[in-house]
């Protein structure tokens, strides 16, 4: 039994192979199984999907929120649904949060109002890292006493409004403490650092070049030493990089930072 | 099997096929490695792992928020008696099951902690619902401030269990699938497929605490 002048054997053996290898395809398939609602494009910092605020309106809300992400990197966004797609809003609010990854990777420091017209609902969803300074207690209070009463005259703009005014309010306020100070400076990147550490990578890159042109002796010792050195510098340095790219302070380009958020935060309904 | 006969190509043709067989291994080896398959089974299995940490998290800081609860209720209604009993005994039994590693695979004690917190949330459904009899306890600052804590917290529950559930659906899956399933009987013997949370009435959703 020859087949192109293989070995049965190695028929079967290449056969197993390539049952592994499209194995291995399979489980990559499996794993990007789609959620089962449909989300709206993260297009800004407002996405009026219900179609409930006029441009102007929009322009202002978005100045005051990119304004307070300059600042403190918090992503605060507000969404408009035209449904909730048969689930809760709870549910709604965190799969979409999720979604848009609002917040940054390390910090999570995202929070994201959601309006629900047709449903009469809304809630403040907290990302992770906000949950300290926004309590599900104060994201009560902003709810039924900022939001609810203005919805329920049908004035949305000056709810959403006055609900981020309130967000804002107590994030800014609770920036000015000692706490959340660290979290924010971790974010920023010195620029005489990283040109130290630009110079050290090209020094030891030099380095490295004139010891192979060279060879010969003592190699092996100073060689310990190169792959030592960029280590913890290049690690240290790269999530700070990533950090202040996903900021989208230029440009007027909008995107999560990578954060995340566990269900924090409170809903309400008028 | 007509190589094996055929004596004279026997020599030239063992080589060929220990020179494809070694490359064949290279192949699979370079595939699993490529994409990742050696470490998923360990990788999913902390995934799931610490999903379960977040829903015990988030059940003990349901639990330490009831004692304040029943205390402001008691306050304001104290002929509740049967109720606030109810909550704290529930409680009480919910904190005595064992919970460790091993109960995410253990499917008895996995329902004996299920069904302890299930016991818990109607006990504190129960609760809530008595508590509309009352408008001095329901315009209360500090019993406002409990029930959004516990709103919350049920919310944070139902994203825990979803998030477990999530996550050990992929690891059971990469367990009983090919090549996970090989993997894991070669190099991870001690892997077990884990328990996820059978569907509760209102299960996925926090329970009504409207006032």
């Amino acid at each position: 039994m020859r087949f192109m002048g293989l070995s049965t054997g190695t028929l079967v053996r290449l056969f197993l192979a390539l049952v592994v290898l499209f194995g291995c395809l399979a489980v990559y398939a499996v794993g990007a199984l789609a959620a089962d609602l449909t989300f709206p494009p993260l297009t800004g910092r407002v996405v009026d999907g219900a179609g409930i605020l006029t441009p102007d309106q929009r322009a202002a809300l978005e100045a005051k929120l990119k304004a307070h992400e300059d600042k403190t990197s918090d992503q605060v966004v507000v969404a408009t649904v035209p449904n909730l797609q048969g689930t809760t809003i709870e549910d709604f609010a965190n799969r979409l949060f999720r979604d848009w990854k609002l917040g940054q990777a390390k910090t999570n420091n995202g929070a994201l109002l959601l309006v629900a017209p047709s449903e009469r609902k809304v809630r403040i969803e907290v990302g992770y890292g906000l949950e300290g300074a926004l309590t599900d207690a104060l994201t009560r209070v902003i709810i039924a006493s900022a939001i609810t009463p203005r919805f329920k005259t049908g004035d949305y703009y000056g709810g959403i409004n006055a609900g981020i005014d309130g967000i804002l309010g107590i994030l800014s306020g609770d920036a000015e403490e000692w706490q959340r100070k660290p979290q924010v400076r971790a974010d920023e990147v010195d620029p005489r650092q990283v040109a130290v550490f630009v110079i050290l990578f090209l020094v030891v890159l030099f380095v490295a070049w004139r010891m192979s042109r060279g060879g010969g002796g003592g190699r092996g010792g100073r060689g310990g030493g190169i792959v030592f050195l960029p280590g913890p510098g290049s690690g240290g340095w790269s999530g700070g990089f990533s950090d202040g790219g996903s900021s989208g302070g230029f440009g007027g380009g909008f995107s999560g930072g990578g954060g995340s958020s566990g269900g924090g935060g409170s809903s309400g309904d008028w | 099997m007509v190589s094996m006969l055929n004596a004279g190509a026997l020599r030239p043709t063992s080589a060929a096929a220990r020179l494809l067989s070694a490359l064949t291994i290279l192949l699979v080896a370079t595939g699993l490695s490529g994409c990742g398959a050696v470490n998923r089974v360990p990788t999913l299995e902390e995934q799931a792992k610490s999903s379960w940490s977040e829903v015990q998290n988030q059940y003990q800081r349901r639990a330490d928020l009831i004692p304040n609860l029943v205390e402001t209720v008691k306050g304001y209604a104290q002929q509740e008696k049967d109720v606030l009993i109810g909550v704290t005994e529930a409680r009480a039994k919910a904190s005595s099951v064992k919970v460790d590693a091993s109960t995410v695979s253990d499917p008895q004690k996995f329902k004996e902690f299920q069904d302890a917190q299930n016991q818990l949330s109607g006990a504190l459904g129960r609760l809530l619902v008595t508590v509309e009899k009352y408008p001095d306890l329901k315009s209360n600052q500090n019993f406002l401030a409990l029930q959004s804590q516990l709103e919350g917290t049920e919310n944070r529950i139902a994203v825990a269990r979803r998030d477990y559930i999530g996550a050990v659906q992929a690891y059971n899956t990469e367990l009983r699938t090919i090549p996970g399933r090989w993997i894991a009987a070669i190099l991870y013997p001690e892997a077990k497929p884990m328990e996820t949370f059978s569907a509760t009435p209102n299960a996925d959703r926090p329970p009504n605490v409207k006032f």
